[in-house]
């Protein structure tokens, strides 16, 4: 059927969801649904849709079915996709070619349901969710060479290309990374791939003291020997029962269960992991703490953990997401010890936290304490029949204000994903 | 100077200069305001210096109070306004109009708090960008862009850029190394976009604001994020008998896995130019030269450097060098380093191009240029950061010729379209100014420049913020809101909205 008989089919205009399998009919779905006005929700596979608010759409357009992969340019180091292409997907043929998304998409699908699923590459890019390498390599929008995408007028925009080196234009790629897909409808997107490491370990490190944790996490960011990844995994409240513990979840043959620890990882070949291991011990006066080491059997799967925020698998409470100047680490987790249960990544830089409680004191005590400190802070997923009553993202009223004249430039109608972030966007 | 179609005067500006000029000494200290014809003469052009304006007058403003004060006056007054850095970006972007004021950020120039806790430095936008470095550099630090000119151009400039530089190859452009900026809009509204954390919640307006040439805000804050020096550093200076084997032992090396910290590449002329003006020892029977720069652990960089030597082996190397210690390395920098002045030195003038192509089509690119340097009969020297694409070739012209400007200018157009047609991009670091405006056709097409405008729009509703840049004006609107672009078809454009 073409998109001019699709539109003329009562099935096609009763359909809740429309999936386009082309940019063709994406532009012409959204032409007519701005030329009526008609807001919509738009999707992948859904896996992402608990974040931010809830939209009250009376149609969905889903990517689902504009996947597949266009052009996939090893020497180049770049593969361009489709929009609704499963992350899987994208890793797969990527892995069989030795190479990686080195910003580690995370798979949401374990915080929201206990299953994986990282659902389709333009749901990531829209959140711009970095994994556990973010404080090495960069986030999502860094890895985006180029897109092509529709905006809210209905027509067929893009920005960048193929090439890392392009300063053409304004740099849209980065407009559109986290912009919760309420600027454009992506169709297309190139991302930067990355040759992949020969091995890894990870060195395990137990403390308990947030003091010691924080001044490992400063000397990780100051040496030179190019840690890849850095996490404090703690000890659980003892006052409350949880589903998912460090030690269910954790569980490594060259792990102890006792007491919290903190986990950094080397990657590279063989020759050179052994040498930054020596410095590192130097560097981080290990010799005084009790520590451990995970080899490349262990330490792959130890971060698909991390990463996948299993602590948190199939949990049905709030979970925040707040980031964090990486010298405020030491106060805010001495802030956050023992009352909730929480974990660091990004060497020191980046918390995630469960709050039980559906009580919007207790989550804007948190906030407070992350704005005075200059940070910030997503709700990224609320408990279930919990209507908080403040805002889930953070933003100054002057950004506010900027942002909505963005969103105007895009998608002056406000058809796309109204109010998925704020209020008025 | 070359014909170029600016936007259209506005003669009632120019004639309230004096009114002007005494309502900007309202706001910063008299001596700030510089309207003699003297004392601005040497604002008059940037680093692209075939093309001069004078502006109506220049301000110097002190601090951000004084730059939102300034803005917000031209914004109710309708008087256009161009920042300038440094002066030193290759495209125009800091060219003058004759009715505009240039907002100069001269004396933004203190580094506000160097943060090794956070591994950032906070600094005004006029700090070079070397000075960084030179501020964090006793304890190991350093900022990791290098653009070629980073003795003398500013951080601020280098955000408005996107700056590049050698080594962006490994450690990203100025996007991926700033972590907030403060800017002024042009309404005077002070914002501050990111700051000590990684990215930030909400649209990206850093990244936006990055490479955006000036069009958006006036940046007078910037905080860059400050690496730790590399153990270990070496570089390989190999040589090959044709273009076609560098450029596969380019590819051959990022396929490989390594990603060198740098990957330099030079041409047969550059060589035999850089070789007499900076005595570097280059090899004489390479057709192409490489420098390949590998950072890490000793023993990584060892190990690298071997890899890189076996594949530039199997792709026939006519020569290879291996540094030792530094003195050695920075030898074999300093005819690279050297390649501009050189070219100075063979011409009365050259002309520096920027464009980025895939790596994989360098050879092909290189010979495109030299057929079309026959065909312009200029001679052309190139220089490339090979490992991401980017070439500089440089075309030796003799300016005082206007026939051999123009011939120039076609010259470099063609080289950069056919950079378009290899999937490669108009400007991978210098900027689109007022040097490839035009040629944002070549890359987008309406609907693409339209949605660009719309931002600009949204965010400098009167267009009066460094207009005439990066957006191509020889067209006509139809009507409002949409674009339509005739190339050349107009001498002179009406300056329509956008």
């Amino acid at each position: 059927m073409s998109i001019e008989e699709k539109k003329n089919s009562q099935i096609y205009l009763d359909s809740e969801t429309l999936s386009p399998s082309t940019e063709k009919e994406v532009s012409e779905i959204v032409r007519e649904i701005y030329s009526k006005k008609l807001p919509i929700e738009i999707t992948g596979t859904g896996t992402k849709k608990v974040f931010g608010y809830n939209l009250q759409t009376a149609k969905k357009l889903s990517l689902s079915q504009l996947s597949g992969i266009i052009d996939y340019q090893k020497e180049e180091l770049y593969i361009k996709v489709k929009a609704g292409t499963p992350i899987e997907d994208i890793e797969k043929i990527l892995e069989e070619n030795n190479q990686e998304l080195a910003f580690e998409p995370i798979d949401f699908g374990y915080m929201i349901n206990g299953q994986t699923n990282k659902g389709t590459i333009g749901g990531y890019v829209a959140c711009n969710f970095a994994g556990s390498r973010r404080f090495k390599v960069g986030s999502v929008r860094d890895h985006i060479l180029g897109f092509k995408g529709v905006n809210g007028k209905g027509d067929v925009i893009k920005s960048g290309g193929t090439v890392v080196k392009n300063v053409t234009g304004y740099d849209l790629s980065k407009l559109i990374s986290g912009s919760f897909g309420t600027l454009v409808v992506l169709t297309e997107i190139t991302l930067k791939v990355s040759p992949k490491k020969q091995s890894q370990i990870t060195v395990i490190v137990y403390s308990d003291e947030i003091k010691k944790i924080s001044n490992l996490f400063d000397k990780i960011l100051s040496s030179s020997n190019e840690v890849s990844a850095a996490t404090f995994i703690p000890e659980e409240p003892t006052n409350k029962n949880y589903e998912h513990t460090k030690n269910k979840i954790f569980k490594f043959n060259n792990l102890d269960q006792e007491g919290s620890f903190l986990a950094f990882r080397i990657e590279g070949d063989k020759k050179s992991i052994d040498e930054r291991l020596k410095e590192l011990k130097i560097e981080l006066d290990l010799s005084h703490f009790k520590s451990s080491i995970l080899d490349v059997h262990q330490s792959v799967p130890f971060w698909k953990k991390v990463n996948n925020l299993e602590l948190f698998s199939g949990t049905k409470n709030n979970i925040l997401r707040a980031v964090m100047p990486p010298a405020k680490c030491e106060i805010f987790t001495k802030f956050l010890n023992k009352n909730y249960k929480y974990y660091i990544d990004w060497c020191g830089s980046l918390f995630w936290i469960e709050v039980l409680d559906k009580d919007d004191d207790k989550i804007n005590k948190i906030k407070n304490f992350i704005l005075e400190n200059s940070g910030y802070l997503t709700i990224l997923k609320k408990s279930e029949n919990f209507d908080f009553q403040d805002t889930l993202f953070t933003i100054d009223s002057t950004r506010l204000m900027i942002s909505k004249k963005i969103k105007d430039s895009f998608d002056p109608k406000k058809i796309f994903n109204p109010g998925r972030m704020y209020r008025g966007i | 100077m070359s014909e170029l179609a600016l936007p259209q005067i506005d003669r009632t500006t120019v004639s309230k200069k004096s009114l002007i000029v005494s309502r900007l000494k309202k706001f910063t200290n008299d001596e700030n305001v510089l309207s003699e014809n003297e004392e601005i003469k040497p604002y008059e052009t940037d680093g692209l210096a075939a093309y001069k304006q004078t502006p109506l007058a220049v301000v110097l403003p002190e601090n951000t109070k004084e730059v939102s004060e300034i803005l917000k006056f031209c914004n109710e007054e309708n008087i256009k306004v161009i920042p300038r850095g440094a002066g030193t970006g290759l495209s125009g972007g800091a060219l003058p109009l004759q009715d505009a004021i240039l907002l100069g950020l001269g004396k933004f120039n203190k580094i506000l708090e160097i943060d090794f806790e956070n591994k950032c430095v906070v600094t005004q936008p006029g700090v070079t960008n070397l000075g960084i470095t030179h501020a964090v550099q006793h304890k190991g630090y350093y900022y990791a862009p290098d653009p070629s000119s980073q003795l003398a151009c500013s951080i601020g400039g280098n955000v408005a850029e996107n700056s590049g530089g050698v080594h962006s190859l490994k450690y990203g452009t100025t996007t991926n190394n700033i972590l907030g900026v403060e800017m002024v809009m042009m309404d005077g509204t002070i914002t501050r976009i990111g700051g000590k954390t990684l990215d930030q919640e909400g649209y990206d307006l850093l990244g936006l604001v990055c490479g955006s040439e000036g069009l958006l805000g006036v940046i007078t804050e910037v905080t860059v994020k400050i690496l730790r020096k590399p153990q270990s550093v070496r570089a390989a200076l190999i040589g090959f008998p044709t273009v076609e084997d560098g450029g596969n032992c380019v590819s051959d090396i990022i396929s490989s896995g390594i990603v060198p910290a740098g990957m330099e590449m030079m041409d047969k002329a550059l060589i035999d130019a850089t070789d007499k003006f900076s005595k570097a020892g280059y090899p004489k029977n390479a057709e192409v030269l490489m420098i390949v720069e590998l950072d890490g652990t000793k023993s990584e960089v060892d190990g690298l450097l071997n890899k890189v030597s076996e594949i530039a082996k199997q792709n026939n190397s006519n020569s290879m060098k291996l540094s030792n210690n530094e003195k050695e390395r920075l030898a074999f920098w300093s005819g690279r380093k050297a390649a501009f002045p050189a070219c100075g030195a063979m011409a009365p003038d050259y002309y520096c191009m920027d464009g980025s192509i895939p790596r994989g089509k360098l050879s092909l690119i290189l010979k495109e240029i030299n057929q079309l340097s026959k065909k312009y009969n200029l001679a052309v020297a190139n220089a490339f950061h090979a490992g991401d694409g980017n070439l500089h070739p440089l075309i030796m012209f003799d300016g005082s010729d206007k026939e051999q400007l123009r011939k120039t200018e076609e010259f470099g157009a063609e080289i950069l379209k056919a950079c378009v047609k290899h999937g490669g991009a108009l400007t991978g670091e210098h900027g689109v100014g007022i040097e490839k405006r035009e040629l944002m056709c070549e890359a987008f097409n309406n609907d693409d420049i339209q949605q660009q405008l719309n931002i600009k729009k949204s965010l400098d509703e009167k267009n009066l913020l460094n207009p005439g840049k990066v957006y191509p004006i020889l067209r006509k609107c139809a009507e409002e809101g949409r674009v339509h672009v005739h190339r050349g078809e107009e001498k002179f454009p009406d300056l329509p909205r956008f």
